[in-house]
């Protein structure tokens, strides 16, 4: 295994991690839209309080390795989806203060703004994370010398909002499993409603999405059959689709685990479909951006890799811990949100 | 209006914002921990007051810092993809280790200081804040290895058309990381410092029975004072040392010397003009500068003109001059108040001096005036290099960006980080009007 492959699979891995923690957590977002009493507005916030800023790193972090690993990859992403990067600041910025003021002031036209803030702060990047990953799928004009030259409007296509979709269903499904799994009662009941109504919908567009690539982007599938990594994934989202709905009611952990699964499971196979792409060109395949003709030298790689070592397991081990201190159904208490 | 000036614009408004609550925040966990390591061992209950009350504070900093934060981090890819390509195997790695190392550690730590006093023992809920103190220094430290490098480049090769790695010891220890670290450091105490104490004596001037208060008050003023003094000698001494070594022109500018002269003078005072490149008024000590720099009054220090004739530009005359000696004036002032009051506190007098207290009260935003024109002098002082001596600023932007969209985006982030310091404020001053409150014994 090369040190390319390591770091195309390592940004992976970090991708997914935050698809799977963030994930949740804007999915509760979306799921505060709807949350009518103030009881269980709390909730929502604080069954995410403790740990959404530690969950969002891992997008922060994905972000500086991406730009270690494969600084072409970063300058042509980032600036090429320049005004989608700014709606998305914009929204993380909104729902990163929205927690934080709302508990501040007792007063519903206060907290009403934050509500909104807090919800669409989470809903869109929970629709954005699907629209830039549809957008790579596809492939980008990348031009010979690695720019990206592409308007925020032909970001927003079918097949990359069908996308943009996928990616919000499957973090309302996710959320809806955490809120199951953190919540009690009428609001644990409602946020089954949601999860498993987001996993239908997610089946659907999920479906809808593999017939057109199938047509329309083989490229993408063409490597997946004989590659026993994308078979593994495949296992991965197939037993989330199925063991979801069967503990949805009766085991809210496992069924947390399995809509990670099915988030998992798809991030992979679309991974392992691009690789060594990056960001495929759709102007001409040899200028696209892959984990070999973009990626930083040897000696980076290495030197990232040991700090990744180093740090990475430490990391887990006191995020698991963390964890571990907050589980159980969330407690409103006075000092919380 | 072009996409530099205009990303050159933004980068400013966005660092400018995001850099006021960073070193609030790493100030206030360091000044948190002591806090809560005497509320937890001392068993006392006015300092675990003062750290509910001071942690609150902590929440409502970090967050700021945090979300306006994610923005630098982007930043370098939209608004400068010229200068990600160039540096990103050099300098992406000191980013993705402050993402990997500290970045983590501050943020899941945080919610576990801030959620879990109820959920672990008070030992762990002290780890917690040492923990963010730690995590959020060594995010400050790997920012400025990553910004050091950008100063004084080391370790690397120019091959393939970008900077490429050949010792990451080299990159990460280059000529002014330690220097620069430490004197970012101490500033960042002296901004928590002045935010304690100015808190605690708004409280005082309020009531002046709120024994909470003066415990942080004590705290607030003796670390300032002890900072103020670090941020002169020797960490401000050292950086201006550094600079003066490694980057004539800025060290030029900064000073405001115009020609090359042995027995160089300190410039105290003097009138910056450009066109033509003159200091008018200056008010000088012969040979100080000379000796500053490089301990020897007769040492030569390379002047702006002499600089310019060897080819090399300097940076904005006016701005780095007159934000170098604003940050210096501050910096004596710090001093000089702060011993004013540690002698006040030495007497027992300080609680009762309402004059001194108000003074406190107004000065809270001081340091960090001070630590932006630091910052200033920093990287104008660096123009028109974006990477010292190896890449320019007007090099290093995203050329596929349209001024429409790099429009848009500044005035976004203009009007949103007008509200959000509007809004901090407002809550910021609400908080501290509510002051410390009594601990409901609850048992478990």
């Amino acid at each position: 295994m090369d040190l390319n492959l390591v770091w195309f699979l390592l940004i992976g891995v970090l991708l997914v991690g935050y698809a799977l923690l963030d994930g949740f957590d804007l999915g509760v977002g979306v799921l505060h839209l709807f949350t009518r009493s103030e009881k269980h507005k709390r909730v929502n916030l604080n069954a995410v309080g403790p740990v959404w800023d530690g969950n969002e790193v891992w997008l922060l972090t994905g972000g500086g390795a991406l730009f270690a690993a494969f600084p072409p990859v970063y300058a042509a992403v980032f600036s090429g989806f320049y005004l989608a990067f700014m709606v998305l600041l914009l929204a993380l910025i909104a729902r990163a203060v929205s927690m934080e003021f709302r508990h501040q002031i007792n007063s519903p036209a206060w907290q009403k703004v934050w509500d909104w803030s807090f919800g669409l702060g989470s809903l869109v990047p929970a629709l954005l994370f699907g629209v830039a990953l549809g957008n790579v799928m596809r492939g980008l004009p990348v031009d010979a010398s690695g720019n990206l030259y592409v308007s925020f409007l032909s970001l927003l296509n079918p097949y990359s909002l069908l996308m943009g979709l996928l990616s919000l269903t499957a973090f309302t499904m996710h959320g809806g499993a955490w809120l199951s799994l953190k919540s009690d009662g009428e609001q644990q009941q409602f946020a089954q409603r949601w999860a498993n109504g987001s996993w239908m919908a997610f089946l659907v567009i999920f479906f809808v999405v593999l017939l057109l690539t199938i047509f329309t982007n083989q490229a993408l599938l063409s490597g997946l059959m004989s590659n026993a990594l994308a078979w593994l994934f495949l296992v991965l989202l197939i037993a989330g689709i199925i063991l979801f709905p069967l503990s949805l009611r009766i085991k809210p952990l496992q069924a947390l685990l399995a809509s990670g699964a099915q988030i998992a499971g798809v991030m992979g196979l679309i991974a392992v479909g691009l690789f060594p792409n990056i960001v495929p060109s759709s102007l001409d395949p040899d200028w696209s951006l892959t984990a070999y003709n973009a990626s930083s030298t040897p000696l980076t790689l290495k030197t990232m890799l040991i700090i990744a070592l180093i740090g990475v397991p430490i990391m887990l081990v006191y995020t698991i811990w963390i964890y571990h201190i907050f589980k159980g159904k969330t407690v409103v208490e006075e000092e919380g949100y | 209006m072009d996409v530099l000036f205009l990303s050159r614009l933004q980068f400013a408004v966005t660092v400018g914002f995001h850099f006021i609550f960073p070193p609030l925040s790493i100030g206030l966990a360091w000044l948190l921990v002591v806090l809560e390591w005497r509320g937890w061992r001392g068993n006392n209950q006015l300092y675990q007051q003062l750290g509910r009350f001071f942690g609150r504070i902590l929440a409502l900093t970090f967050v700021v810092g945090v979300a306006t934060g994610i923005v630098m981090e982007f930043q370098f890819g939209t608004n400068w993809a010229s200068y990600s390509r160039f540096v990103g195997d050099v300098f992406g790695a000191p980013l993705a280790a402050e993402a990997v190392i500290a970045f983590f550690l501050e943020s899941t730590f945080l919610g576990l200081y801030l959620f879990g006093r109820n959920r672990v023992s008070r030992g762990v809920h002290w780890f917690s804040i040492l923990m963010v103190a730690v995590g959020s220094t060594l995010s400050a430290f790997w920012i400025i290895v990553a910004n050091s490098w950008q100063q004084t480049p080391d370790g690397f090769i120019v091959q393939n058309g970008r900077a490429e790695l050949a010792s990451f010891a080299a990159a990460v220890f280059n000529a002014s990381t330690f220097e620069r670290f430490f004197h970012v450091m101490v500033s960042t105490l002296i901004a928590g410092g002045f935010l304690m104490m100015g808190i605690s004596a708004y409280r005082l001037l309020k009531n002046k029975q709120e024994q909470t208060s003066a415990k942080s008050l004590k705290l607030g003023l003796v670390v300032s004072f002890v900072f103020s003094v670090l941020a002169l000698y020797p960490t401000g001494h050292s950086s201006a040392i550094q600079v003066a070594e490694t980057q004539p022109e800025k060290f030029a500018t900064m000073e405001g010397l115009i020609d090359t002269e042995t027995k160089a003078g300190l410039t105290l005072f003097g009138i910056p003009s450009s066109e033509p490149l003159a200091l008018k008024a200056p008010i000088r000590i012969p040979g100080m500068l000379s000796w500053l720099a490089f301990g020897d009054s007769e040492a030569p220090v390379q002047g702006m003109s002499d600089l310019q004739q060897q080819g090399w530009e300097t940076p904005p005359f006016g701005l780095v001059f007159t934000s170098f000696h604003i940050m210096i004036i501050l910096g004596m002032f710090f001093i000089l108040l702060t011993l004013v009051g540690v002698i006040m506190l030495w007497r027992g007098s300080v609680y009762q001096q309402n004059w001194f207290l108000r003074l406190l009260v107004w000065l809270i935003p001081l340091p960090m005036i001070a630590i932006q024109f630091g910052w200033l002098v920093a990287e104008v002082g660096r123009q028109p290099w974006v990477v010292y001596r190896l890449l320019k600023t007007a090099a290093a932007y995203s050329h596929n960006l349209v001024v429409g969209e790099v429009l848009f985006s500044l005035v976004m982030f203009s009007l949103i980080y007008l509200l959000l310091g509007a809004l901090f404020i407002y809550l910021l001053v609400r908080e501290i009007k509510r002051g410390p409150q009594p601990i409901q014994i609850k048992e478990a």
